[in-house]
């Protein structure tokens, strides 16, 4: 074999062990791979954020392109929190949080953390004993159970919606047909069920049930996602400790209130801090089952409703920009004290 | 005849329409943008065979949304120039808002020959899609001249007669109460629609339905408190069935007969006999609404941006001139989608004159014709929308929870006045 035979490459050749030159070197290759990141965030995370940060210090009806801003100072927050007129002296009657929750935004406030609590405090007290009975009394149909408490969650919000109004339907509805079908059950010649159902049907659109109606929505939707988050922390628990316990004769509440529920607490902050933060933006759910109005009132107009409504209606994406300043601030706020109260004790 | 048994016919058609129509020949391929909404883009859908034959170079690109969604991203499209459309479908609600942000070119300066139409397309359509300063920002492509739609066979169960119901709001009123009492049947799916038809009634010239020249809300005002006051008499008398237009439970009404009338624009004679209540035919006719009053319920249009290039802009234009005021397309939608044109002259048709089946070989269109010719030019407002949401929900808090109607209006009056600040 003569030495034209050897390719360029090959071993004994010429230049063999020159390294390759590179195009990206050594210390500019990590921040390039992680740059698609930051590059996505910037623009589509930051920029958004910031954005909209400067536009809440601006007056602008979008529809009239970038050049309609004029300056406005704090003066969208002002215009949102309506406190001008208020008798802050006041605070400690009735008659001021009364007249508080007539305006725009401390009324879609109030609704979105009535809706809040009636929906997502039963989520949690209902969830974290359901997962402990799967978790310990269910075995083979663990699974096929999990899946049917976890449909909700990932159905459409819109065939959720085709489907409640259509059971909540005043004329022609399933709930109201069965209902009154109890109250007008005649035993003798007389209702005796009437007492306990209605007779008539119930008209689900008016203001004193809508709120009603939208958590008990968003609660039968999110409580299967609950049991997944409070299952996957039980299935992690220490068995000695629980096996320990039982040798001790301790019972099965005592195990519960005094294993299982401290054990469970990182995983309540983490799931609480969940439903904090999808609570004040609940949008869709009431959005869609009210038809986008909130309902006569605007009962159950929320936060994220009453934005939404002043970006688009009112055209005014200044104010919009400074209500979602503002629900962020709360959501930070209350994030803070579900820290507070489920943090670790050392 | 389903949609796409529609299409095909309209296609077939197209072949016979359009012989004595130039083609406009391009030298390169090009695709045209259209962003529209249902059921507005139907009559894009049904203009691609139609206007290849007229435009063969061209090819239509449609991207449809849902009603609100294509508005709001009208609006955001407009705001930041990205993600423009070449022409754009606009309902009535939205006309004042899109109009009076300037985002829109004026149609009727050179090289646009907007104004040329305005003897040729309906006149308060025409009226509606310029602005005060004279610009004109959109071209009318169909519209919703208001009618009375009532079941014949009810109306002579309960002995009542099309004048009784039609003479005033109160006759109306006592009409429905003979029709609950006798059959059983309420008289509106909603009180609510009386909302639009009277405040759209006897509106001053130069005068919007909310507001006048100087953008002062008119809601405290006889006209709305005479709405509400009828309407507070529908439901109190339990005539209406709360139903929301365009719900499962409104269509379903329809089928039971559960109301004996409804008003709406034209377009709900196609929506009863395809898919709202087909069992019904041959028991509904069409009557002009109560009292008087000539009310339109929406209307389509197309606009251009003004941020477009030059180019893009002749390309839209040539468009929106073919399905405005192209008789045969404008015809061809009138007769197969049943959107009514605001081209006078496909309307004078004698398409026009044809008995309809479904209302029992009543000549509806014609009907629809002199309503059309009829309805006051009314001012449109940016503002409109809020002031159409302030009004429905003070309206329903009457209706629902009793609220005193001065009171109710001096309320709605105040919020438009704040959320309108700017």
């Amino acid at each position: 074999m003569n030495a034209s035979a050897l390719s360029p490459g090959a071993p004994g050749a010429p230049g063999a062990l020159r390294p390759r030159r590179r195009w990206l070197s050594r210390r500019w290759a990590p921040y390039v791979f992680v740059s698609p990141f930051f590059i996505l965030f910037a623009a589509f995370g930051l920029y958004p954020l910031l954005f909209s940060g400067v536009v809440s210090l601006f007056r602008w009806d979008a529809a009239a392109g970038l050049a309609a801003m004029e300056w406005e100072g704090l003066g969208n927050y002002a215009y949102v929190l309506q406190l001008g007129d208020l008798e802050l002296t006041q605070v400690f009657t009735a008659a001021f949080w009364q007249d508080l929750v007539t305006r725009d935004f401390w009324r879609a406030l109030w609704n979105t953390l009535w809706i809040g609590v009636v929906a997502g405090l039963p989520q949690h007290l209902i969830a974290i004993p359901l997962a402990v009975f799967i978790h310990t009394r269910v075995g083979r149909l663990r699974n096929p159970l999990l899946a049917i408490y976890f449909l909700p969650f990932i159905t459409n919000i819109v065939a959720i919606a085709l489907v409640f109004e259509a059971l909540f339907s005043p004329n022609f509805g399933m709930i109201n047909a069965v209902l009154t079908t109890l109250g007008n059950w005649q035993l003798g010649g007389v209702a005796p069920l009437s007492a306990i159902f209605p007779t008539e049907p119930v008209d689900w659109n008016r203001p004193d049930k809508v709120p009603w109606v939208v958590a008990f929505v968003v609660w039968w939707r999110y409580v299967g996602w609950n049991v997944v988050l409070y299952l996957a922390a039980l299935q992690t628990l220490p068995r000695d400790i629980f096996e320990a316990a039982r040798v001790d004769g301790i019972s099965a509440w005592q195990q519960f209130r005094h294993l299982t529920l401290p054990l469970l607490r990182p995983m309540m902050f983490f799931a609480v801090t969940l439903t904090l933060i999808g609570s004040l933006q609940l949008f869709e759910e009431p959005y869609v089952l009210t038809r986008t109005t909130g309902g006569t009132g605007q009962v159950a107009e929320t936060s994220a409703m009453y934005l939404l409504k002043t970006a688009m209606t009112d055209g005014d994406f200044g104010t919009a920009s400074a209500i979602a300043w503002l629900l962020f601030a709360l959501v930070a706020l209350l994030t803070w004290v579900n820290h507070r109260v489920f943090k670790p004790k050392d | 005849m389903s949609v796409i048994n529609r299409r095909r016919a309209l296609a077939g058609a197209s072949s016979l329409l359009l012989a004595p129509v130039a083609p406009l020949a391009r030298a390169s391929a090009q695709t045209l943008a259209i962003a529209s909404f249902p059921s507005f883009d139907d009559a894009v859908k049904a203009a691609v065979p139609l206007y290849r034959k007229v435009a063969p170079n061209v090819t239509l690109r449609l991207s449809s949304l849902a009603y609100a969604d294509h508005h709001a991203a009208m609006v955001t499209a407009l705001a930041t120039g990205a993600g423009l459309p070449d022409v754009i479908g606009i309902e009535h609600a939205y006309l004042g808002r899109l109009i009076d942000s300037g985002g829109l070119e004026d149609l009727s300066k050179p090289p646009y020959d907007g104004l040329s139409f305005r003897g040729r397309i309906v006149p308060f359509a025409f009226a509606q899609a310029s602005r005060r300063d004279g610009a004109l920002s959109a071209i009318p492509a169909d519209l919703g001249p208001g009618s009375l739609f009532y079941r014949q066979d009810i109306l002579a169960k309960a002995g009542v007669t099309e004048a009784q119901l039609t003479a005033s709001w109160e006759s109306f009123v006592e009409a429905g109460k003979q029709i609950k009492a006798r059959t059983g049947t309420m008289l509106v799916p909603n009180a609510n629609t009386l909302l639009r038809v009277i405040t759209r009634s006897d509106v001053p010239a130069g005068e919007g339905i909310y507001f006048d020249r100087n953008d002062k809300p008119l809601l405290n005002t006889p006209r709305f408190e005479k709405a509400f006051t009828v309407a507070r008499e529908v439901r109190k008398h339990q005539l209406d069935g709360k139903f929301t237009r365009f719900t499962n439970e409104w269509a379903e009404g329809f089928k039971r007969g559960t109301y004996a009338t409804e008003m709406a624009g034209a377009w709900l004679g196609g929506h009863l006999a395809t898919y709202l209540a087909p069992n019904t035919k041959g028991l509904w006719r069409v009557s002009h609404l109560p009292a008087g009053a000539f009310a339109a319920w929406g209307g389509s249009f197309y606009g251009i941006p003004r941020r477009l290039p030059e180019e893009r802009k002749r390309l839209a234009w040539e468009f929106i001139r073919f399905m405005t005021t192209n008789r045969e397309m404008q015809l061809a939608a009138f007769k197969n989608l049943d959107a009514y044109p605001a081209l006078i002259e496909a309307a004078r048709d004698p398409f026009a004159e044809q008995p309809i089946e479904f209302f029992g070989g009543q000549k509806a269109r014609l009907l629809w014709r002199e309503a059309a010719a009829r309805i006051s030019p009314l001012e449109v407002n940016r503002l409109d929308p809020i002031a159409e949401e302030v009004s429905e929900k003070e309206l329903d808090l009457v209706l629902e929870s009793g609220k005193d109607i001065k009171r109710a209006l001096a309320d709605a009056q105040r919020q438009v006045e704040r959320r309108v600040r700017r």
